[in-house]
């Protein structure tokens, strides 16, 4: 463990990521005690600037406050990311593990399959997805999870097709172990590796695609989300700037701090990579 | 100067420009010939043919080509067009035009009585079913003479002439449509009307120009040479092509709200919220009564008391329009301003959902409700969230799901929704855009009847007693006690007075001079020098 500290925070950039998300993870925790009532109910007068009337980033066009919608919305958000991403983990290693371990017909029917998600555009793929089972939470999650899979299961495959042929499984196999406890407690922990640096950078677009439809208004309509929070913002930012740049930077800071400790990740997983990366810089 | 003026004056007296220019020269300026005039489209609607599309847009632009025989007064009161006078018989039953002569359609043949027979009992009896509505009361429609038109009714209904503004029943030549299937007709590519403008070129997604008929009934009119309406998708694109002068003047929801209280400051620019008389766009909480508990009045008089209408008004329309008062638009015809619906008070909503045995439970809600905005654009899902947090404050839980526009209107046609926002037009009097809310035998599956399903029987008689006679005074008796009725059973939670403001540059004159705002020929509009 303190191995993997060591050389995680040998990446400064990681460090730095990390601090930024636990920063706001303590703001979604701490929202409905920071901002206590609901994020909906009118505040203050409609436009007030940052920092005037004890508005810290100022209020929306109903007189809401911007800044207790953030800090509500980094919960859906940071709920959305997990929970999508979990659904998305789910799908595309089980996938992914038999493609992989099985090989032959059903590698194949897999992979087209697969390829069959990979060809439809995804974010057009989403937005059909909520527009037809109506946009609530689960609808988002699903949709999301239903567009991301595909990436996963080609990693794992291609994990599991390195390792099937290695020694320790095939002596596993003649132990006489079944497939399924080879598949669960031998090959997956190997590959591991891959699937935690990939699920952070999974959370950072899953948080961004949830903004992205909640923009264009297909988000959860009683829910307060960033994504909702700009789009509300976007056709006043004349008169009220604040009103998406503030949720737009929650949304560029989370993801970046995610693709950083995901970067980060990376190198204390994959010492042999960082190295060589370290020797070039 | 003084020369020319006298010149107007003396012409004035004689031709039928009269009153257009006693307006030009009431603010200081005679009118000027030539000029173009810009204006924007929103949204581009499918066809310019009156009547096979009569959505807002075509209402809009199409009046510059085409005409009804008459048109409205910021009062109601009707003016002459293309009839030049009428006369109404004492029962009321009997209607005769006289129409103006020397009238030419676009393509050059003479306009006829026979061209207003066939759009009254042919054209818009097949196309329109509010006009068909109103139309089958007719007995006869004849032309007595090629400049005479002669209606009889089978019974007096006292807004019947409401019905003959270019919005309502345009009239359209016969010959360009007579034994031909109306929608496809080739003259619904190329409009082809009396109108002071002629259809020229529309290039899609870019600009509809019309040019100056030359025989245009009118004499020394239009003013300007060519009228285009460019379609710009986006609202804020809207907003800088009016800043900057690239087009002279906004309509109808061009311009977002939001945006007004900015172009109010430029001096330059004369915002202006008159002429939406005829239509008095009336927006309402839109309840289905066959969901409990908004089968019970007191729960609907508290729902409709959590509303702080001003709010709605000030913090989200900017301004614009006026908080409602009752089930009639205070620009209606029949307007009864001592039925008012009771005032904002929360306290007292509180009180009358604890009377109605409706108590809070643990979290404080006393029942939820599922809520569909109105998928109108952003002003409409703003308007729902305010809605939701007024409603938290007596208790009651809406749960907003979105919708697009189509689902919406099927829903709200299949009475598939519990509450959802609606605004209709009232077209000038009770009988043509109240009514049909509100009687139990319009209680259809279809939009803007009845689809709350409110039923009572009084108020069935009242409308019915309204509707057949054929006095004011007796009418004015019915609609005022049918309004008492409905405020206090509060059968839609009535919410404002729309009004969309026509946004000008000062120097283009006579925009808004009827109820119909710039939904008029504009054959009297010009750009002073």
């Amino acid at each position: 463990m303190m191995d993997f500290w060591r050389r995680f925070s040998r990446n400064r950039g990681a460090v730095v990521g990390l601090a930024i998300l636990l920063l706001v993870f303590a703001v979604a925790a701490f929202a409905s005690v920071l901002f206590p009532g609901s994020p909906w109910d009118m505040a203050t007068a409609p436009f007030v600037p940052p920092g005037e009337e004890g508005m810290l980033l100022g209020s929306d066009s109903l007189g809401r406050d911007v800044a207790a919608g953030i800090a509500h919305g980094s919960r859906i958000s940071l709920m959305v990311g997990a929970v999508s991403t979990v659904a998305t983990l789910c799908i595309g290693v089980s996938l992914g593990a038999i493609s992989g371990y099985v090989g032959g017909w059903v590698d194949d029917a897999v992979m087209r399959f697969t390829e069959f998600f990979q060809t439809i555009p995804s974010f057009v793929f989403a937005i059909l997805l909520v527009a037809i089972f109506t946009p609530t939470i689960t609808s988002v999650v699903f949709a999301i999870a239903v567009v991301s899979w595909p990436p996963v299961a080609r990693v794992v495959r291609a994990e599991f097709l390195s390792l099937r042929s290695r020694e320790f499984v095939q002596a596993a196999e003649v132990l006489g172990k079944s497939r399924l406890s080879i598949v669960v407690t031998d090959i997956l922990p190997n590959a591991l590796s891959p699937i935690v640096v990939l699920s952070s950078l999974m959370v950072a677009s899953a948080i961004l695609l949830e903004s992205a439809l909640s923009f264009l208004g297909l988000g959860d309509p009683n829910l307060m989300t960033w994504g909702f929070l700009i789009g509300s913002g976007r056709s006043v930012i004349r008169i009220a700037w604040w009103m998406s740049v503030f949720p737009g930077l929650a949304i560029f800071i989370t993801v970046l701090a995610l693709n950083l400790v995901g970067e980060g990740l990376s190198d204390a997983l994959n010492p042999r990579l960082a190295r060589q990366r370290g020797g070039a810089a | 100067m003084t020369v020319s003026r006298r010149g107007f004056m003396a012409a004035a007296a004689s031709a039928p420009v009269l009153m257009t220019v006693q307006q030009g020269l009431a603010q200081g300026v005679a009118p000027r010939r030539g000029g173009t005039l810009q204006m924007m489209l929103t949204p581009e609607p499918p066809v310019l043919q009156i009547g096979v599309n009569q959505q807002g847009p075509t209402l809009a632009a199409a009046p510059k080509m085409f005409q009804g025989l008459l048109t409205f007064s910021p009062t109601l009161e009707p003016q002459p067009l293309l009839a030049k006078s009428w006369t109404i018989s004492e029962d009321g039953k009997e209607y005769v035009f006289s129409l103006q002569e020397n009238v030419k359609w676009h393509d050059g043949r003479a306009f006829t009585a026979d061209d207003v027979v066939f759009s009254i009992m042919k054209f818009h009896m097949e196309l329109s079913p509010r006009a068909r509505a109103i139309f089958t009361l007719i007995e006869t429609c004849e032309a007595r003479d090629p400049h005479t038109v002669r209606i009889v009714l089978k019974q007096a209904f006292q807004p019947f002439l409401l019905m003959f503004d270019a919005t309502a029943a345009a009239i359209v030549a016969k010959h360009l449509f007579d034994g031909q299937d109306y929608r496809t007709a080739p003259a619904v590519q190329r409009p082809v009307g009396t109108g002071p403008f002629r259809f020229t070129e529309w290039q899609r997604g870019n600009f509809v120009r019309m040019d100056r008929f030359d025989d245009y009934w009118k004499q020394g009119q239009p003013y300007l040479d060519t009228v285009i309406y460019r379609i710009i998708p986006d609202s804020q694109s809207r907003r800088l092509a009016l800043e900057s002068g690239q087009v002279l003047l906004s309509q109808a929801s061009d311009i977002e709200p939001f945006d007004i209280p900015q172009l109010r400051q430029r001096p330059n620019l004369e915002v202006n919220t008159n002429g939406w008389e005829y239509f008095s766009p009336l927006s309402w909480i839109e309840l289905n009564h066959r969901v409990k508990p908004l089968d019970d009045a007191r729960v609907r008089r508290a729902m409709s008391m959590a509303i702080d209408r001003n709010f709605i008004i000030n913090r989200l329309w900017f301004g614009v329009g006026k908080p409602a008062t009752g089930p009639v638009a205070s620009t209606t015809r029949f307007y009864d301003a001592n039925a008012k619906i009771a005032a904002f008070n929360v306290q007292q909503a509180n009180a009358l959902l604890d009377q109605a045995g409706f108590p809070r439970n643990a979290q404080g809600v006393r029942f939820t409700l599922k809520h569909i905005p109105l998928p109108y654009g952003e002003i409409w899902t703003r308007l729902s969230e305010y809605l939701r947090q007024a409603m938290r404050q007596i208790g009651v839980a809406l749960d907003l799901e979105s919708t697009d526009a189509g689902s919406w209107a099927r829903r709200v046609g299949n009475w598939e929704y519990e509450t959802t926002i609606n605004f209709v037009y009232q077209f000038g009097d009770p009988t043509l855009g109240v009514e049909r809310t509100y009687v139990s035998s319009n209680i259809q599956r279809v939009t803007f009847t009845n689809t709350g399903g409110y039923s009572n029987p009084q108020v069935d008689a009242l409308f019915q007693a309204a509707r057949s006679a054929a006095v004011a005074a007796e009418r004015q008796r019915a609609f005022s006690e049918v309004q008492k009725i409905l405020v206090e059973d509060v059968p839609q939670i009535w919410l404002t007075e729309l009004a969309f403001p026509t946004i000008y540059d000062k120097k283009v004159r006579n925009v808004i001079t009827t109820g119909l705002g710039p939904s008029k020929s504009f054959d009297d509009v010009f750009i002073a020098g």
